[in-house]
C-alpha cells in the first residue's frame, strides 16, 4: 500500500508546489523553478541507464545464444566502443597524463589522440556526426520519403471531395515550394500561403485545442492522484 | 571519382541504407546497427559532457554544492528496476518527474496553448479570411466533439470541419514529402558530386 501510496503524494504536493510557482512572482520562486530544472536534467541523465542497460543486454544476450544475426550485434558493441572511445580518451588523457598543460601539445607517445574537446571541430567525436550520425540521418529520413509517396499513390485516389481536398492541398503544397511551381502558374506560391495561413491553421489550431484540453486534463489525474498507469502493473503492493 | 577514403565508406553506408528500398537485406543490417551504435555511443558522450559532468560532478565535487545529492540519488533509485524486490524505488522519481513536470507545464499551456490561441481566434472577422479561420476552428472542434451523436445539424457543421482537416492534413503532407525530398537531394548531390564527381 505504502509503496503506491508515496509516490502519489509525491506528485500531488510536487504538482500543486509548482503550479503555485507559477504565480508567484518573487526571486525565490524563480530560483526554485532554475534549480529544479537543473534537478530534472541530472534525474533524466542517470536515468538513461536503463535504456543503455537495455541494448547492451538485448545484444549481449543476441551474440551469448549465438541467435541468427548475431554478428550484427557485435557491430554494434564496436561502433558503440568506438564513439565512447572516441569521445572519452582526449579527456582521460588529458586528465591523467598531461593536467597542467591541457589543450597542449601531447606527450609524444600519445601523439596520435587529438588533445581536442569532444564537440568541437578536429575532434574525433565530431568528425563522426559531421561524416556519420548526420548523413546517416539524413538517408534514414529521405528514405521515409519513398515510403510516403509509395502511400500516397495508393492513397491518394480522388475517390470522394475529402480525399480530392487532401491530393490538391498536397499537390499545391508541394509545387509551390519547388521552381517548377511558380513556372506552371505565378499565383501557386500564394495559394500555397493561402492554404497555410488559412484552412490549415483553422484545422491546426482547432486540433491543438483538443490536444490542450487532453493535456490538461491528463496533468490534473497525474497530480490528484487518478491517473496511476506510471506506477506499472496492477499489483497493490 | 572521389580519392577519400572517407567519402567511399560515407557512400558505400549510404547505398547500404538505400538498398532497403529493394528489401531487408544484411547489408542493411550491417548499416543499421552500426548507426545505432554510434549514436547511442554518442548520445553517452554528450550527456556526460553536457549534463552529468557540468551540473553534477564539477558542482558537487569541485564547488561543493552538496543538494545535488538529491537529485543523483532520486535518478539512482531508477536503478532499483534491476533488483524486482526493491523495484517499487523507482516509482518515487517517476512521481517526483511527473509531479514537477505537470506543475510546471499545466500553467505555461493553459497560458500559451489555450488562452493566447483562442485569443487568436477571436478576430475581428472584417475580411474573408478571418471569417474562414473562425469558422474552420468552430466546424472542426464539433467534429471532435464527441458527447453528442452527430445528427442534424451537428452532423452538417462537422462535415465543414472534415472539409478543413483535409486541407490541414494535405498541408502536412506536402510539407513533410518536401522535407523529405530535400534530404533526398542533399544525398543525391553527395553521392554524384562528392563521390563519383558526375555532377560538377
Amino acid at each position: 500500500m505504502i509503496k503506491r501510496q508515496i509516490p502519489l503524494m509525491i506528485a500531488f504536493v510536487m504538482g500543486i508546489l509548482f503550479i503555485i510557482q507559477f504565480f508567484v512572482p518573487h526571486q525565490l520562486s524563480q530560483d526554485l523553478l532554475t534549480g529544479v530544472n537543473k534537478w530534472l536534467m541530472i534525474i533524466g541523465g542517470i536515468s538513461l541507464l536503463l535504456g543503455i542497460n537495455s541494448l547492451v543486454h538485448f545484444h549481449y544476450v543476441q551474440i551469448k545464444r549465438e541467435t541468427p544475426g548475431w554478428g550484427f550485434s557485435l557491430v554494434m558493441f564496436l561502433c558503440f566502443g568506438l564513439a565512447l572511445v572516441a569521445g572519452f580518451l582526449p579527456s582521460i588523457v588529458m586528465w591523467f597524463v598531461e593536467p597542467a598543460k591541457a589543450g597542449a601539445e601531447p606527450v609524444k607517445w600519445l601523439s596520435f589522440i587529438p588533445l581536442i574537446p569532444p564537440f568541437e571541430p578536429g575532434s574525433t567525436l565530431f568528425w563522426i556526426f559531421r561524416n556519420g550520425i548526420s548523413p546517416f540521418m539524413a538517408t534514414m529520413f529521405s528514405m521515409i520519403g519513398f515510403f510516403i509517396a509509395s502511400a500516397a499513390f495508393r492513397a491518394f485516389r480522388a475517390r470522394s471531395l475529402e480525399a480530392t481536398l487532401l491530393l490538391i492541398a498536397a499537390v499545391i503544397i508541394m509545387l509551390g515550394q519547388t521552381p517548377i511551381g511558380q513556372m506552371l502558374w505565378q499565383g501557386i506560391p500564394d495559394i500555397m500561403v493561402w492554404i497555410f495561413s488559412v484552412p490549415n491553421t483553422a484545422a491546426k489550431r482547432a486540433i491543438w485545442f483538443g490536444i490542450t484540453m487532453g493535456t490538461i486534463a491528463f496533468s490534473l489525474r497525474i497530480i490528484f492522484g487518478i491517473e496511476r498507469a506510471y506506477l506499472g502493473g496492477t499489483d497493490q503492493k | 571519382m572521389s580519392s577519400d577514403i572517407f567519402v567511399w565508406i560515407a557512400a558505400f553506408l549510404t547505398i547500404a541504407i538505400y538498398s532497403f528500398l529493394y528489401k531487408d537485406n544484411p547489408l542493411y543490417k550491417a548499416a543499421e546497427h552500426l548507426f545505432v551504435g554510434v549514436s547511442v555511443g554518442y548520445s553517452i558522450v554528450i550527456l556526460y559532457f553536457n549534463v552529468v559532468s557540468p551540473r553534477l560532478l564539477v558542482p558537487l565535487f569541485q564547488e561543493g554544492d552538496w543538494v545535488l545529492i538529491f537529485p543523483a540519488l532520486i535518478g539512482l533509485l531508477m536503478v532499483s528496476r534491476f533488483f524486482p524486490k526493491y523495484d517499487w524505488l523507482s516509482r518515487i522519481t517517476i512521481a517526483f518527474v511527473l509531479g514537477i513536470s505537470t506543475g510546471i507545464n499545466l500553467p505555461l499551456i493553459i497560458q500559451a496553448s489555450l488562452l493566447k490561441q483562442l485569443q487568436g481566434t477571436m478576430l475581428a472577422m472584417t475580411n474573408l479570411n478571418d471569417i474562414l479561420i473562425v469558422v474552420g476552428v468552430f466546424c472542426v472542434m464539433i467534429y471532435f466533439y464527441f458527447s453528442s451523436e452527430h445528427k442534424g445539424i451537428v452532423n452538417s457543421v462537422s462535415k465543414i470541419g472534415i472539409l478543413f482537416i483535409m486541407v490541414g492534413f494535405g498541408a502536412s503532407f506536402g510539407y513533410t514529402v518536401m522535407a523529405r525530398i530535400s534530404l533526398l537531394i542533399g544525398r543525391l548531390e553527395f553521392l554524384f558530386h562528392d563521390w563519383i564527381h558526375l555532377i560538377k
